[in-house]
């Protein structure tokens, strides 16, 4: 556990929890956009340079952006005091820990846990970009299809709601 | 030669070499150079900002025919000091209502990743502060940044227009993101990587002109960078691009709330975002450090010829300007320029340089010509505009694969890009400028 590990994975947890403590919801997104930076570090440290680029472009250019757009757009986002703590929170805290340890079981019962480095190639771009060309060519297309159709449909929704106006 | 050229470096060896003979110890010297590879971004570009400032309003002003400031030291020279020392000195309100902790912040997050987008940039050919090989992704992803701390700024104003103005700023920064960032993949196409100084490095060439070898000698290079440019500077909410500072009609925006250095940091991280958007520009089309002739390539005597010519032109612009003539500028200008580019000895920072302060000089004209345009003008450019030809530019390189085609192939290649881009560039056009076109107008008593 290196220093930079511990600054970054400080960053992470304490942008996660504000993320979901704060009472202010722009606060939150906010501090969210703190665990997606401080997780963007952490890949750069595992060099896993393009993941942590594209973490950075995704999540705090785009998500971030869209997150802070929506809550602008919604009623309240102003207000201070919201009720933060649910009552049901004991039942979501045990189901929190139930999923916890399914996937903590799952990961160090995988086939990577032990493992100590990289033994295939390096994770440079060009190598993601051969994978993703040959090897996951049917997964890349479909998420181009899906994305088209969001596309598609975002712009059918606005134009409706467009028209609509116009006519009244 | 080398010399000059390995300047900047042997400088930081010398400094780091200094700094270990007083004593430091050599756990710190990574420390150290880390800063002393910092600094030099930190010194540079805030001066080059202090120097546009004076020239964009000298510049305006001549545009504009009248003076510009003309008070403080010869011809105004000073005035960016005397700006600094204003905005240091003066009051820093922060709104009652405003958000502390955002309204504080925001100009910070704004100026960080102004300064970062440096870091990535081959200023030379042995001058690069960090060598990534997704650096163009690293570029863009912290240019992203700024979207968010415009946001913070808006929001944390409690003004209703510092939030409009917010988000009529990101709005526009998202929808130009797109073509600058698909603009900037034609480059990726055509060279192969994402690492700058690859792509910088394979702009030299072998032929004697450089110049033909740049991402730009070519049509998809060339509207790649005509859409970089213009994605460029509505990116750095430059005119005609600026409505997030339309002062007088639009209420400035998202820093109207700001005032004293905080105001200062706002303007100074625009300005260097828009000087590291444009060195990524030079390193993507306009090939970087590299000089516009392979000058070492030529015999001695053809050197000796150009620079002669280039000094009878300095000479030319030398005589206009005693003569009081206008054309004194462009004269002295291309002189100055052709004795450059016949000097092998020049090092590639200094040609970096030339095109950074030449791209100042050509956003600073297109300042004081073109008119602001509309917020609904300004979407329907960005997605009607050029967001189908930065597509349709990577479709032509996708299919036409350039490379290294005997010219007789290359010839067709140009020629068919060149007609579907300029039959492109025209039905688009009129498909968005259809309604806005300026009629013929009939007089109805003065004809």
């Amino acid at each position: 556990m290196s220093g930079s590990f511990i600054i970054l994975a400080l960053v992470t947890l304490i942008g996660a929890i504000g993320a979901m403590n704060f009472g202010r919801l722009v606060y939150c997104a906010l501090s969210l956009v703190a665990a997606f930076v401080g997780l963007a570090g952490l890949y750069l440290q595992l060099s896993a340079q393009f993941l942590g680029f594209v973490q950075v472009l995704v999540y705090v250019g785009a998500v971030a952006i869209l997150i802070v757009f929506a809550l602008l757009l919604t009623q309240n986002a102003n207000s201070d005091k919201q009720n933060v703590g649910s009552r049901s929170w004991a039942a979501g805290a045990g189901v929190a820990l139930g999923v916890f340890l399914v996937l903590g079981k799952a990961i160090i019962g995988s086939s990577f846990s032990g493992r100590a480095a990289i033994d295939s190639a390096p994770p440079t771009v060009k190598n993601i970009g051969h994978e993703l060309m040959t090897t996951y060519v049917i997964p890349l297309e479909a998420m181009a299809l899906l994305l088209t159709a969001a596309l598609i449909g975002a712009v059918v929704i606005a134009q409706r709601a467009g028209r609509k106006e116009g006519r009244q | 030669m080398e010399s000059l050229e390995l300047f900047p470096n042997n400088l930081k060896q010398w400094l780091l070499e200094t700094v270990h003979s007083l004593g430091v110890s050599t756990e710190w010297l990574p420390i150290v150079s880390c800063v002393l590879t910092i600094s030099p971004i930190l010194l540079v570009f805030p001066a080059l900002f202090a120097l546009t400032t004076v020239f964009e309003r000298k510049g305006l002003g001549r545009i504009q025919n009248r003076y510009g400031p003309n008070r403080v030291g010869p011809c105004g020279f000073f005035q960016f000091a005397a700006d600094g020392i204003k905005s240091l000195t003066k009051e820093d309100v922060v709104p009652d209502a405003a958000d502390k902790l955002l309204h504080f912040l925001a100009p910070v997050v704004l100026a960080v990743p102004a300064v970062l987008m440096f870091s990535v940039i081959p200023f030379g050919k042995h001058l690069v502060p960090i060598e990534i090989e997704a650096g163009l992704l690293f570029f863009f992803a912290v240019g992203g940044v700024a979207e968010l701390a415009i946001f913070m700024a808006g929001w944390g104003s409690r003004n209703k227009y510092s939030l409009l103005g917010a988000m009529r700023a990101i709005a526009q920064m998202i929808s130009y993101e797109v073509p600058l960032i698909l603009a900037a993949v034609v480059v990726v196409m055509i060279s192969g990587t994402l690492n700058p100084v690859e792509i910088a490095g394979q702009q030299v060439g072998d032929s004697v002109v450089a110049v033909f070898s740049w991402n730009i000698f070519s049509p998809w290079g060339a509207l790649a960078g005509v859409l970089f440019f213009i994605a460029m500077l509505a990116e750095a909410n430059r005119s005609p691009f600026d409505l997030p500072e339309g002062e007088s009609e639009l209420v400035a925006g998202y820093f109207t709330e700001y005032s004293g250095f905080k105001f200062a940091l706002f303007f100074m991280a625009e300005y260097l975002g828009l000087f590291a958007a444009m060195g990524m520009g030079i390193t993507l089309f306009l090939g970087g450090w590299g000089a516009p002739l392979n000058a070492a390539q030529l015999p001695v005597q053809s050197l000796v010829v150009g620079t002669l010519s280039g000094m009878g032109l300095v000479g030319i612009g030398g005589f206009y300007w005693l003569r009081r003539q206008e054309r004194f500028a462009v004269t002295l200008f291309a002189g100055l320029g052709a004795m450059l580019a016949f000097q092998p000895w020049i090092p590639t920072w200094v040609w970096f340089l030339a095109k950074l302060l030449l791209g100042i000089f050509f956003v600073i004209w297109i300042r004081g010509t073109m008119p602001r345009i509309r917020m609904d003008q300004l979407m329907n450019f960005a997605w009607k505009f050029m967001l189908p030809l930065a597509l349709l530019n990577i479709l032509l390189v996708g299919v036409i694969n350039p490379g290294d085609a005997p010219f007789a192939i290359g010839l067709v290649q140009w020629l068919f890009t060149i007609s579907v881009i300029l039959g492109a560039w025209y039905f688009l056009g009129q498909q968005v400028a259809g309604g806005e076109a300026p009629k013929a107008r009939r007089y109805r008593y003065a004809e």
